[in-house]
């Protein structure tokens, strides 16, 4: 299984990706980091069948909570802004999907954010979710997870 | 009298946010207004008190598509206050650097931004559905840009490498050989591009524009050059803020910038083409000529076809520096801490950018100007659709509307850059 996690460490609750590479990295679980550009991310899953892919969520749920989306078999919910800084893994999925291109398996774990300030700190429900995403993602590759 | 208004909530396929209104009296254009809401990003005030060593990686933020061109201005104007001249390998290394950004910005652009508008889809995933294969050039032809930029700045979106001085780390020469490949392909791809974009059709229209870019005595323009236009034009950096101003205006928060006694002007591709087209290597200017297009293009929907050009031009310039390259002795000079103003312009993929720094003997910044090309271009942009907008009075309104929101992408405009949302208005009374 090919783990991606997205993210930036630089702004707030954005960071929960990393936040789970760094937990899993300390189970010695393989993951890639990326900012979640199109033609990277595309890249990265070229070949790969089973691709588990990791990334603060807006959707209005209250912080810290996670989604999952098969996004194999359904589209992601839609961004609301049309501009090229909305371009990012909702969209490198979709355009994967029409090219065909698609992992066989992709999940998409969401944790839900809410502040993106500059500098600052991921938010303590963020924190926990991504502990908990650690752990459950641990378990399902056979790592004793972190207590 | 009947009014008719044509309303467009979000403008998409721009980078950065924000709103067009355009009022119609009958066969008159009454009012064009390019709204820009997003709150100023005050970069030029942070700037203030921090050490000029940090100007390269902060004003690379104001970007994600085009740190690179804000990494550059800004250790230009700053070595140029600084009375330091990189060695030959940096200069070289800068020019390469900016390559990998002209290649992923423009094929972002041509393929992504603006290929849907002129084959009638909504956005590249309605369109990825019927033309596979431009979509998968475009993802790889940014892909190679992406590499570029990766391994001279040790990232690709806000990289890290670039200094005053030079580079924070150079590559070696087996490290950029690796590139060869990739950029082989790439400037097939772009030789392609431009005979698929030379097929696309075009609205009839041109402006007598003023015309601005770098020219530099033998090279098509990046890093260097006077700043000339083709109204007789011809000064050195430290002369930008003389012949040009800044004015506010309500509807946007972003400034508009003119030629002082003239008007608007229009930077980016079409300029650069128009006033370095003989600086251009042998395979641009073919692939030009192969395409029809002979300077000066006055067509702003024909900046497709430009853009292609140059992506032309920017992997056949990366190969060839990569074919000179010998690693820089040392990768960064060391630089004092002393006072001074340095301005400097080099040329984003969208158009020239000025920075103007002046600091303290201790090199913190006292004040910083920083002009971004789409800021040059928004008063263009404007008089563009005021004219351009006078031939679709009798279209129906959502193809009036489309045709709008497309001369509006003709600039690839960054507003986050200016400043971010676009919504489309347009009133029609009919008198």
């Amino acid at each position: 299984m090919l783990i991606l996690c997205c993210g930036n460490p630089e702004r707030g609750d954005d960071a929960a990706g990393i936040l789970v590479a760094e937990g899993l990295k300390e189970l010695s679980i393989d993951t890639q980091v990326c900012t979640g550009e199109p033609a990277t991310l595309l890249q990265q899953w070229d070949r790969a069948h089973d691709v588990l892919l990791i990334d603060a969520v807006v959707t209005g749920s209250p912080p810290g909570t996670i989604h999952v989306w098969n996004a194999s078999e359904t589209r992601l919910p839609p961004r609301p802004s049309q501009s090229t800084h909305g371009f990012g893994v909702a969209l490198a999925i979709e355009l994967a999907r029409k090219l065909g291109s698609l992992p066989e398996r992709l999940r998409v774990c969401g944790i839900e954010a809410r502040n993106f300030g500059l500098g600052v700190k991921p938010s303590p429900a963020v924190q926990r979710a991504a502990k908990d995403l650690t752990n459950k993602i641990a378990t399902e590759c056979g790592c004793f997870p972190v207590v | 009298m009947t009014a008719r208004t044509i309303q467009v909530e979000t403008l998409a396929r721009v980078e950065g946010e924000s709103s067009l209104y355009i009022k119609m009296a009958g066969e008159r254009v009454a009012d064009v207004k390019l709204k820009i809401y997003e709150p100023p990003r005050f970069f030029e005030a942070l700037l203030r008190g921090r050490h000029y060593a940090e100007a390269p990686d902060i004003t690379a933020r104001i970007c994600g598509i085009c740190p690179i061109a804000y990494q550059m201005s800004a250790v230009h104007a700053i070595e140029r206050a600084l009375g330091v001249k990189p060695e030959p390998a940096i200069r070289l290394l800068r020019r390469l650097f900016y390559c990998g950004e002209w290649i992923e910005s423009h094929a972002l652009h041509i393929f992504m931004l603006h290929a849907p508008d002129f084959l009638g889809y909504a956005d590249v995933i309605a369109m990825a559905a019927d033309h596979r294969e431009l979509v998968e050039t475009a993802l790889r032809l940014k892909k190679v840009g992406n590499c570029v930029i990766s391994l001279l700045g040790g990232r690709e979106i806000h990289p890290i490498s670039a200094a005053v001085g030079g580079f924070y780390k150079a590559p070696t020469k087996a490290q950029l050989l690796a590139l060869v490949p990739d950029l082989e392909w790439a400037l097939q791809a772009s030789v392609e591009t431009v005979r698929w974009t030379k097929g696309l059709e075009f609205p009839s229209f041109e402006q007598d524009y003023e015309f601005v870019a770098l020219r530099h005595p033998v090279e098509y323009p990046l890093n260097e050059g006077r700043l000339v236009s083709n109204r007789g034009m011809d000064i050195d950096a430290t002369e930008y803020e003389d012949h040009f101003t800044e004015l506010h205006v309500k509807h946007s928060n972003a400034l508009q910038s003119v030629v002082r006694g003239r008007g608007s002007y229009l930077v980016g591709p079409l300029a650069r083409f128009n006033l370095n087209f003989e600086r251009l290597p042998k395979a641009a200017q073919d692939a030009a000529e192969s395409a029809g297009l002979k300077p000066p293009v006055r067509n702003p929907f024909r900046s497709i076809v430009v853009r292609a050009v140059e992506l032309v031009f920017a992997c056949s310039e990366a190969l060839r520096i990569i074919g000179e390259y010998e690693p820089p002795a040392v990768p960064r000079a060391d630089i004092p801490n002393r006072a001074g103003v340095g301005q400097a312009i080099t040329e984003a993929p969208r158009g020239i950018l000025y920075h103007r720094y002046a600091f303290n003997e201790r090199g913190l910044i006292l004040t910083a100007k920083i002009v971004p090309p789409t800021s040059q271009n928004l008063r263009r942009i404007e008089d563009d659709l005021r004219e351009y907008a006078t031939q679709l009075v009798a279209w129906p309104q959502e193809e009036a509307t489309w045709k709008c929101e497309q001369a509006v992408r003709n600039y690839d405009p960054c507003i986050s850059c200016a400043t971010h949302f676009l919504k489309v208005r347009i009133d029609r009374k009919n008198k």
